[in-house]
Formats: C-alpha cells, structure tokens, sequence
C-alpha cells in the first residue's frame, strides 16, 4: 500500500534521515520504535509531505507521492495524527470533531462518522459540549485520533500516542489502536517510544538508530530482542 | 576523587507541572557525567537550573561548597561555572576570532572606560586577548576558519565554536547542551574526541545532557537518568545499560503491553 | 570597510574643515544667516540621534529620546532662571541628571525587549511632556521662557566663551559651540563603538543569553549604555534651549522621538556616523519639501519608506556597496 525506497531526508545540512526503506501492506498495523531523535517523526512529516525528501522514492498505492502537496496527500486518504495533542482548546469537543471532516464531500455521512466515533470513545460523549482545552491529557489524545478518524483516512499515521499519558490510560490508546486498525480496516502505522506497547499491537515493526532502520521484522519477535534494547540504550546491535 | 558540584533536592515546578522533582546527585571532579532521559523527563530544565539561567522552586546547587543556583547567569560563569548552547545560539555576525575575543571577557583586567581611553592594561589586554584566541583557536580545531562569519560555518564546526566559547572563559566545569545532536556518525566521534580531550588536557569536568545513547555510552565516566522529572538511576553505562528501571523509562513497561 | 588610518584622519580632517571654516564663510558671503538655526539644529538634533543609535547598538528599539531632550532641556532653564546658574555649567549637570533619571527608568524596562522596549519607551515621550505640564517647577503649558543667552565662561581668568548676549552675531557662536559638541559626541560614539564595550554591545546585540553565560554582567552593560545614550539626549535638548531661549512641554514631542529613531535608521545602524548623516538628510529633506505645501507630509513620508525599502542599511551602506563592487 505504501512504500519507501532509499529515503534520504536532512534539515539544513544536518541528517534526519539515511536510506530508509519501508513498506506497509494494506489492513496492517506496523510500528516504528526507538529512541528520541532517532527520526521516526522525520517519516511522518516525509510522507505527509511536510518534509521534502532529498533523494528516495515514496509511492502510496501505485502512485508517486513526493511531487504532491501536504492537502493532496490527506484527500487520498492519508492523516497525520501529530504529536503534543494538539487540539484547539478554545472549541468544544464536538466542533473539534467537525474540523476532522473538514475535507469531506460527503455531508450527509459525517453525522454516522460522529457517532461511531464517540462510541468507541465514550469518554468523549461525556464531555461532548466541553472545551477541549479541559481534557486530561488522555482524553485530548483520545480526541485527536478520533478528528483523524472523523476525515475517513484509508492510511492513519500516529506520532507517539502514548507521550506524557498517564500509564494506566496507555493501554485504554493501545486499545483503541487495535480496534480501529480490526473493525474499521484501517492502515496503521504507529510511531512510538514505548516499544513494549508498540511491539504489542502490531504486525511488523522497525527500530531506528540515528536515521536508520537498525532492526526490522516480526513485532512478535522483536519483543523480546535484547537488540532492541541496544537500539534504545547504546551498545551493539 | 572529589565532589565539585553537588545537585541537592532540585524541584522545579512549572504552575502545576512538577519538571524537575527532588534531585540530588554529585558531579566529581574532572569526570565526564552525562544526564539522560526520554522526551520531556526534564533534563533541559535541570541544566538550566544548573547553569543558573533557570531558578529553582526548592533545592540548592553548590559549585565547590558555594551555593551557585538562583544567581545571575554571569555571576555563576565568574565563579568557573560555563554552559554552551545548542548551535543556533552564536554572535551571527561576528567572525570566529572576533567571537572568541569577546568571549575572553572575565580575563579582562582593564575596566570598560579603561579600554576607551586606551590604558596600558587595556592595550595589554586586547593583545593577549588576540595571542590566546588563535592559542585556543588551533587547540579546538578552527584555526583556519578564524576570518569566516560565524554564521557561515557548518554545523560541526559551529558546535566546536560553540565549545571555544565556554573555553574561553576559563570554566572549571563546562556544562554541554546536547552536543552531538543531529552529527552523523564521523561527527559525532569528532566531537566526542573533542570533549574528551578538553577534559584530557584543560583538567574541565564536564556535565552533558545529550540523547544521543551511542555518544553518552562511549564518553561517560557516569550516567545519570530522569524520567517524568525525577532521579531513577545513576551508575556507569553498563549499570545503566542493564538497569530494569531505566529500561522501562525507554522502552516502556512491562503491562504497558497489549496481552492481544 | 577597510580604510586606512591616513584615510580615515583626511576625512576627518575634511570634515571639520567643512563644518568651521567653509560653511561660515560661505553663510557670511551669501548673507543667508537663517542657515546657522538650520544648521545649529541639525548638529543638536545629531548628538540626540546619536543617542538612540546606541542605544540600537544593544539591541533596542529607542523611541523615547525626546523625553530624554526635554529633561535636558528643562534642566538648564530651570538651573538659570531660578538658581541663576550660569548655562555652561547646567549643560553637562543637564546632561548627568537625565543620564540619572534614564538608569532609575531603564532599570525596569531595559529587561524588556523588541517592540515592548520601543512601546514604553514611545508612552515615555509622552509621559515626561506631561509631567511638565502639570508639574508647578516647569511652569506648565506656559513654559519656561525669555531665558537670558548663556554668559561667559571662564577658567581662571581665561575666556573660554564670551558672553552671548552680548555678542554682534550669537548665531555663529551657537553654531560653533553646538559643531564642537557634535564632534566630541562622535568622536565619543566611534571611540565607544571600536572599544571593548563596542565588542559586547555587538555581541549582547546578536544574543543576549550567550553573552550572559560567558560572564558578561548584561543589564549593567545595558545601563551604562542607555545612560550613556540619554546624556547625549539631555545635552542635546538643553542646547536648544539656550538657543530658543525658552522651553514648553511641546519643545520635544513624540514626533521628535520618532525622528530621532529615523534618523539612525535613515543613516545606517551598522555605520558610526549614520545618525549624523541621517539628521541632516532627513531635516533638509523635510524643509526643501515645504514648496509642496500640503503634500509634504505625503510625499516626506513616501521617500522614507522608498529609502528604507531599497537601503534597509542605510544610506551610508551606498558608499560601501560601490567600494566593495570596485574592490571585486
């Protein structure tokens, strides 16, 4: 469904990303581990085309995506749910869930979209007509997803969900990853720190060291690979 | 081997948000000590605190027995305590030498109207100041770029300029802003060269905050890790490397998994 | 620029040949006599200007240096009418107390930067007119006025400065007196500027932060230089004073705050001397505009902003551009 060939990506001289080569097949969930400023986010902003690459192809689909532009890529069906929850505070929850379907042509079935987000997180119908400024910061997270889920995406990208969330609410997210990527056939690709819940919910995952995939393979396997820890914490891999 | 700073129960609270909670640990003299820790543990603001650009909510730092946390940022680098920033924080537009003149000023002897006059001690100074900036220049590696604008210079080299800038000023510990950040490999052990030889041959301590795990692991004498701003280890890298806390803290804990 | 010390003194030199000896000679042989207020003003308002490009030099945005004129100003009237002092030793007492006053205002907000520091310090213009309205010593809206000209001055026994009043030609006195302090305040300001201080006013302009950590005491730079800059201020306003004999809230108002500020923009921040060019290009600019009546305005502010489009650095930074296109 996607793929990445030899991606190469640097901000002003300074390498994000070297020869990265990836792909995920439809109705997955792969995950993309490792450790602060390994480059994981920098794949994300690639793909959304918020980074421009240097060299590398990306196809999605059949289709060459390095060319289009950020709003292009999201009507093909690929969002982006980013980092820090970032919610507009200032409007309730309900109209932050309309802005998800901001791009959508199709009116009349945003209403169902609405509903069955909200029931597969029903802490977000309790607090329906509150300001999202006043959500924890699980909820805010749970919220997000649920505006990305809200654009319909046939592709969803999640940059780490499970940051700052308190550690009981981790596995309520993870949940709701798994749910989503079953029932709404949904394409996951999951960028995470925490790679105990990562490796958990998904297919196949990548650890990255310093803009490289360093470990690739089994999430199952990958679990339970002291190589994985050398990713994180130094040492050979 | 000696303390020569000493972290006593640092708390920084931001309104509600507890950033840096209770931490206490020592650095000793002429060691090399890296602070690490997942996104947002807090170790940003705990070098703040340190360098005194941040104040405490409770808690104290003391440079060799003289509490030095709360002061005046200039106050503390007088007293040999010097930080250096991340790469985009330079005199744009002076040159590499003109840098590392100003950056020689608690050498000055001569006192600001001293130097408008033009005094003995004021012209003695601005020569020594010349002599030792291409001294420190060569020691650091930047000799050849010494006329170049320090905005021109690539980002190696302005990490290393970076690092001149604090050995300019006689530090007794040099406290380092994440120095290897976004280097390539070659760089990155350029640097850690650098640093090591800084300590080697300049007798600096020096404390770094840095995540770039491979870098910390290979340069430092101890490690010390945060998470969720507190203290949860402290030891060389294969304690810390073999330590379950500090695992879960970057890797995640164990229940966090999905038994699906 | 690189030019050579020979250079540098043949401009200098030129220079003040110009300003002493051509420029009187010129005015005696044309009878325009009107051209010394002109021009005496243009060097006051310079050593103002000059002020607030230092002032620019650490970073900050000055559009308070009005105020600053008119304490000055206040200062040496209220010295000569109600202490009877004689004006020449007002002038630099005119000068310490506003350099005074700029520290007790300058400590709170020089910590503030960018255009918070350049609000304030327009309100300050503002606040210091009325203040003088309401305060009984400056005598109100009224003002201060038909101050006697400054008498001699004298250092044991040797004339220095004749007594103004009565002089044949006043004017051409003031013109030399005020030419002399231009000179020394630049001479001061590129002395400042190619010192030490020069070096961490540069770098405190670029970051402050870094500047802090390798052990610079940045707010007592700060301090310095902004009393430094208000001295300049308060020298030039008590000047003008003397020579209008008479000071009111309305001598320096807001506009000449902001003209202070445009001439060192108009000039060139990077170059020592941009503020005295500026003053003067900006001042015969507004008069030679007069003919145009009720579009002088218009117009004036027209070729302001096209100057500033075209030479963000300033009008001195033409001269550079040719000599580095020639060198290439």
């Amino acid at each position: 469904m996607l793929e990445l060939k030899d991606v190469e990506l640097y901000y002003d001289h300074v390498y994000a990303l070297r020869s990265i080569s990836i792909y995920l097949n439809q109705g997955e969930t792969v995950a993309l581990i490792g450790a602060n400023g390994a480059g994981k986010s920098s794949i994300l902003k690639a793909i959304t085309g918020l980074a421009k690459i240097h060299s590398g192809s990306m196809t999605y689909q059949g289709q060459d995506l390095t060319q289009l532009p950020t709003s292009t890529i999201v009507e093909r069906g690929i969002v982006m749910v980013p980092e820090g929850r970032r919610v507009f505070p200032f409007l309730s929850v309900s109209d932050n869930l309309k802005m998800g379907a901001f791009t959508r042509t199709d009116k009349g079935e945003i209403e169902a979209s609405m509903e069955s987000v909200l029931e597969r997180f029903p802490r977000l119908k309790e607090r329906f007509r509150q300001a999202a400024g006043t959500l924890s910061g699980g909820e805010q997270q749970m919220l997000v997803i649920g505006r990305a889920l809200m654009a319909k995406p046939k592709l969803l990208l999640l940059d780490e969900p499970s940051l700052g969330i308190a550690p009981k609410l981790v596995q309520d997210i993870a949940r709701a990853i798994v749910n989503i990527n079953r029932n709404e056939q949904v394409t996951v690709l999951l960028v995470e720190q925490n790679s105990r819940m990562a490796l958990s919910i998904s297919n196949r995952a990548y650890a990255l060291t310093t803009g490289k995939v360093s470990i690739s393979g089994d999430s199952r396997d990958m679990l339970h690979d002291e190589r994985v820890k050398a990713a994180y914490l130094g040492g050979e891999i | 081997m000696t303390s020569i700073l000493e972290v006593r129960n640092v708390t920084k609270k931001f309104g509600g948000l507890v950033a840096v909670n209770d931490v206490s640990f020592d650095v000793k003299k002429e060691e090399i000590l890296s602070v690490i820790g997942p996104n947002g543990a807090g170790k940003s603001t705990l070098f703040k605190l340190i360098s005194s650009f941040l104040k405490t909510t409770s808690g104290d730092v003391y440079f060799k027995g003289e509490r030095i946390s709360n002061l005046r940022p200039h106050i503390v680098a007088q007293k040999g305590v010097v930080r250096t920033f991340q790469e985009t924080t330079i005199f744009k537009n002076m040159t590499v030498r003109e840098t590392i003149i100003v950056a020689q000023h608690l050498r000055s002897k001569a006192t600001l109207g001293g130097y408008f006059w033009g005094t003995k001690i004021a012209k003695e100074d601005n020569k020594a100041f010349g002599i030792q900036a291409d001294e420190l220049l060569d020691f650091i590696g930047l000799d050849s770029l010494r006329n170049e604008v320090a905005s021109n210079l690539t980002q190696g080299n302005l990490r290393a300029l970076g690092m001149a800038i604090g050995l300019a000023t006689d530090p007794e510990i040099l406290l380092l802003d994440e120095p290897f950040a976004g280097m390539n490999p070659e760089e990155t052990m350029g640097m850690v060269d650098l640093v090591r030889l800084i300590r080697n041959e300049r007798k600096v301590t020096v404390l770094l905050v840095e995540h770039d795990m491979s870098a910390v692991m290979s340069i430092s004498e101890r490690i010390v890790v945060l998470n969720f701003g507190s203290l949860i280890a402290e030891g060389t890298a294969q304690e810390i490397q073999n330590n379950e806390m500090v695992i879960e803290a970057y890797l995640g804990r164990a229940d966090d998994a999905l038994g699906a | 620029m690189n030019l050579t010390l020979k250079s540098k003194l043949l401009i200098a030199g030129g220079f003040l040949v110009f300003v002493f000896l051509f420029i009187p000679f010129f005015i005696s042989f044309s009878g325009r006599s009107d051209f010394y207020f002109t021009l005496t003003s243009v060097a006051l308002l310079s050593i103002a200007s000059a002020g607030v490009w230092l002032t620019f030099y650490i970073g900050r945005i000055n559009i308070g240096q009005g105020a600053f004129s008119l304490i000055g100003a206040y200062v040496s009237a209220i010295l000569v009418m109600k202490a009877g002092m004689n004006f020449w030793l007002t002038l630099p007492l005119a000068g310490l107390f506003t350099a005074f006053v700029s520290v007790l205002i300058g400590l709170p907000i020089l910590r503030l930067k960018g255009v918070y520091f350049a609000m304030i310090t327009l309100v300050l213009t503002q606040v210091v007119t009325l203040t003088a309205l309401a305060l009984p010593i400056t005598n109100g809206a009224r003002g201060i006025v038909s101050i006697p000209l400054p008498r001699e001055l004298s250092v044991f026994g040797v004339t220095l400065i004749p007594d103004l009043g009565t002089m044949d030609n006043p004017k051409l006195a003031f013109y030399l007196i005020s030419c002399v302090l231009m000179v020394l305040t630049y001479w001061v300001l590129y002395r400042l500027v190619n010192s030490r201080l020069g070096q961490i006013c540069r770098s405190m302009q670029q970051n402050e932060e870094l500047a802090s950590s390798i052990g610079i005491n940045i707010a007592y730079v700060r301090i310095i230089v902004f009393a430094i800059s208000s001295f300049f201020g308060g020298i030039g306003g008590s000047m003008f004073g003397a020579i209008a004999q008479s000071v009111y809230p309305s001598t320096f108002q807001v506009k000449d705050s902001i003209d202070f500020m445009l001439n060192c923009f108009l000039g060139g921040l990077g170059y020592v001397f941009g503020p005295l060019l500026g003053t003067f290009v900006l001042y015969f600019g507004w008069d030679l505009l007069f003919i145009l009546d009720k579009f002088q305005l218009l117009v004036y502010a027209s070729i302001v902003i096209i100057l500033m489009r075209f030479l963000p650095n300033g009008l001195l930074s033409i001269r550079f551009s040719n000599l580095r296109r020639k060198s290439d």
